[in-house]
């Protein structure tokens, strides 16, 4: 599925990303874990598309389609979803509203039929039961004003509506109380599936006790310098990242 | 310096230019050269207003010919639209009064409509008494080639209502100005304005208010979206009289530059004389938040598809403030049209 291979990258001149290597077959979810600054975010972006990240050597392909030739919407109809960090605030943009816009965007560039506003208005009530949002905040600008729970769980919703075949998870849990983790954890695992890969970004193991991930790998000065079993998950959470940043 | 001395007597040395401070970045005299011809009747069939019908009552003033006097009495709603329609590369001015008497309610729509290029003026008198409610709405589309200012003087009564909305695409160079005496004594009054230029397109919008009595209330959103090399002027000035205590006057004015050729220029003023007043104000102009932006496309929105939306939301949280639910319908498609027209 994903298949990235010697990927170098850089913002602004500053080389990031360091010959990164990284293979997720479909149906499985595979964590990144890595110290602050390892190149994480960086990862998120450049197989992402965002304008500043500059990929200087290395290949990422999607089921052996090219990536990085592609516009960030283009890689979105792809089915590449990123879950932000930080999710942004769009204001005078109803959540509703942006949503339905980029299910329809991504139809039209897959030359599918838009669908309806009956039957988006159905598909989203579901969706946003299951993961307990008040419809009334989807008629409200898009994250703003939201709560970091709220935020997150939007994240969520759009994956369920817009049905991405690989997403990438960068540090989900940040800002979460135990609650808002077990709703988002459940969303997610609520689209696992055997044609759907998962790229997990943590810093912390925490997440990995609800998200359980089926390769571990650790992200050190750009690249990965080991990958195991979710064992090397629980070894990081007692060890440390030190002996990894050294070794990078 | 007056416009309408200058069209009437036919010299150019009436027109106000970049020497008079209130006209420095709306500057008529080093633009005109030589004075127009008097306009000829407008000739040829009127197309249909912009808000072609939403008001049982029309009045339509071209080329400056016809006028306007309306007197909505106590108790009367009433709809009207009035439409300063030009045609041609000829000079004319027009003037309208109107008055809406204690508990009347009136909405008015408004447009400039234009083809040509001409120098027109309009002069507007409007009254609001005690009670009574105004809602104006202004659509101006002129001619990229013509010159329009439009100076409106507002009388409001105490326990009066003014609500207005100015909406603009600019012409060759434009300006829209509203003065308003402000009574105080619970009187409201809103002042919001929107311009979208391209091309090579000029929008001046310039409000005067001046807070007279106790208690009064002003609020003013304006927000403008420009690129190419089309430049938009915000002047906003609330003046707070001695003794014109407890009065509230919020003004913003936010604008997106989209191109590096584009300019705008703000400058929002708070003259205050009196002690116990609650006065803010805020300005902002930039681009729109590369953020924002990548965030939508992440979600598959493209580029140009994410653009117009962010900036129709931009813009709407103006149109939203409309009162007359057709004409913010008409408002708000007007801006979708402006934004996706011009990609």
């Amino acid at each position: 599925m994903l298949s990235v291979s010697n990927l170098h990258a850089a913002v602004d001149g500053k080389e990031i990303l360091k010959g990164l290597s990284l293979e997720v077959p479909a149906g499985e979810v595979h964590a990144i874990m890595g110290p602050n600054g390892a190149g994480k975010s960086t990862l998120s972006y450049v197989l992402t598309g965002r304008d500043g990240y500059e990929v200087t050597e290395g290949s990422a392909t999607l089921d052996g389609e090219d990536l990085l030739s592609l516009e960030p919407e283009e890689r979105a109809a792809k089915g590449v979803f990123l879950s932000f960090q930080y999710p942004l605030e769009i204001p005078g943009v109803p959540a509703l509203t942006f949503v339905r816009t980029a299910l329809n965007a991504q139809r039209r560039a897959r030359g599918e039929p838009e669908v309806t506003a009956p039957e988006f208005l159905k598909l989203v009530r579901a969706r946003a039961g299951e993961l307990k949002i008040d419809f009334d905040m989807l008629k409200r600008a898009l994250n703003v004003g939201f709560s970091g729970g709220e935020k997150k769980r939007m994240e969520i919703l759009q994956m369920a509506i817009l049905q991405p075949r690989f997403l990438i998870l960068d540090e989900t849990d940040s800002g979460l109380d135990i609650d808002a983790l077990k709703i988002v954890a459940d969303g997610v695992n609520a689209l696992r599936g055997p044609d759907r890969g998962m790229l997990v970004i943590t810093h912390y193991q925490r997440l990995l006790d609800y998200i359980k991930p089926d390769r571990v790998h650790v992200l050190a000065g750009g690249r990965i310098v080991a990958s195991g079993g979710p064992e090397l998950a629980l070894q990081l959470e007692r060890e440390g990242y030190d002996r990894y940043a050294r070794a990078a | 310096m007056s416009v309408i001395a200058s069209i009437r007597a036919r010299d150019v040395a009436e027109l106000p230019g970049k020497r008079d401070e209130d006209w420095r970045w709306t500057d008529l005299r080093g633009l005109i050269r030589e004075a127009p011809e008097p306009s000829r009747p407008y000739s040829g069939d009127l197309p249909a207003g912009p808000f072609a019908g939403l008001a049982a009552e029309e009045v339509v003033i071209a080329n400056g010919e016809g006028g306007a006097h309306v007197d909505v009495l106590p108790a009367q709603t009433r709809r009207l639209a009035l439409r300063f329609v030009s045609q041609g590369d000829g000079g004319h001015a027009a003037r309208a009064s109107i008055a809406v008497e204690a508990g009347g309610t009136l909405v008015l729509l408004e447009s400039y409509e234009g083809q040509g290029g001409y120098l027109g003026h309009a002069g507007l008198a409007i009254s609001v008494g005690t009670g009574a409610t105004l809602e104006r709405i202004v659509l101006a589309d002129d001619s990229g080639d013509g010159v329009t200012v439009s100076q409106a003087e507002v009388h409001l009564e105490p326990g009066a209502r003014f609500v207005q909305t100015v909406l603009t695409s600019g012409a060759r160079r434009q300006r829209l100005e509203t003065h308003v005496r402000h009574p105080g004594g619970h009187a409201e009054l809103r002042l919001d304005g929107v311009y979208l230029l391209s091309g090579k397109r000029h929008a001046d919008l310039t409000t005067v208010v001046t807070h007279e009595g106790l208690d009064g209330a002003t609020t003013q959103l304006a927000k403008g979206v420009v690129r190419d090399q089309a430049r938009g002027v915000f002047q906003g000035r609330i003046v707070v009289a001695e003794g014109a205590d407890r009065t509230d006057a919020r003004m913003g004015h936010h604008a997106l530059i989209l191109s590096d050729r584009a300019e705008v220029d703000a400058k929002p003023e708070l003259e205050i004389y009196a002690d116990d007043v609650a006065c803010a104000h805020g300005n902002t102009v930039g681009a729109l938040d590369d953020e924002a932006l990548f965030y939508a496309r992440q979600r598959g929105i493209p580029e140009a598809e994410a653009r117009a939306l962010l900036t129709e939301a931009f813009v709407g949280e103006v149109i939203d403030r409309i009162g007359d639910e057709a004409a913010r319908d008409v408002a708000r498609a007007w801006v979708a049209g402006r934004l996706a027209g011009e990609g």
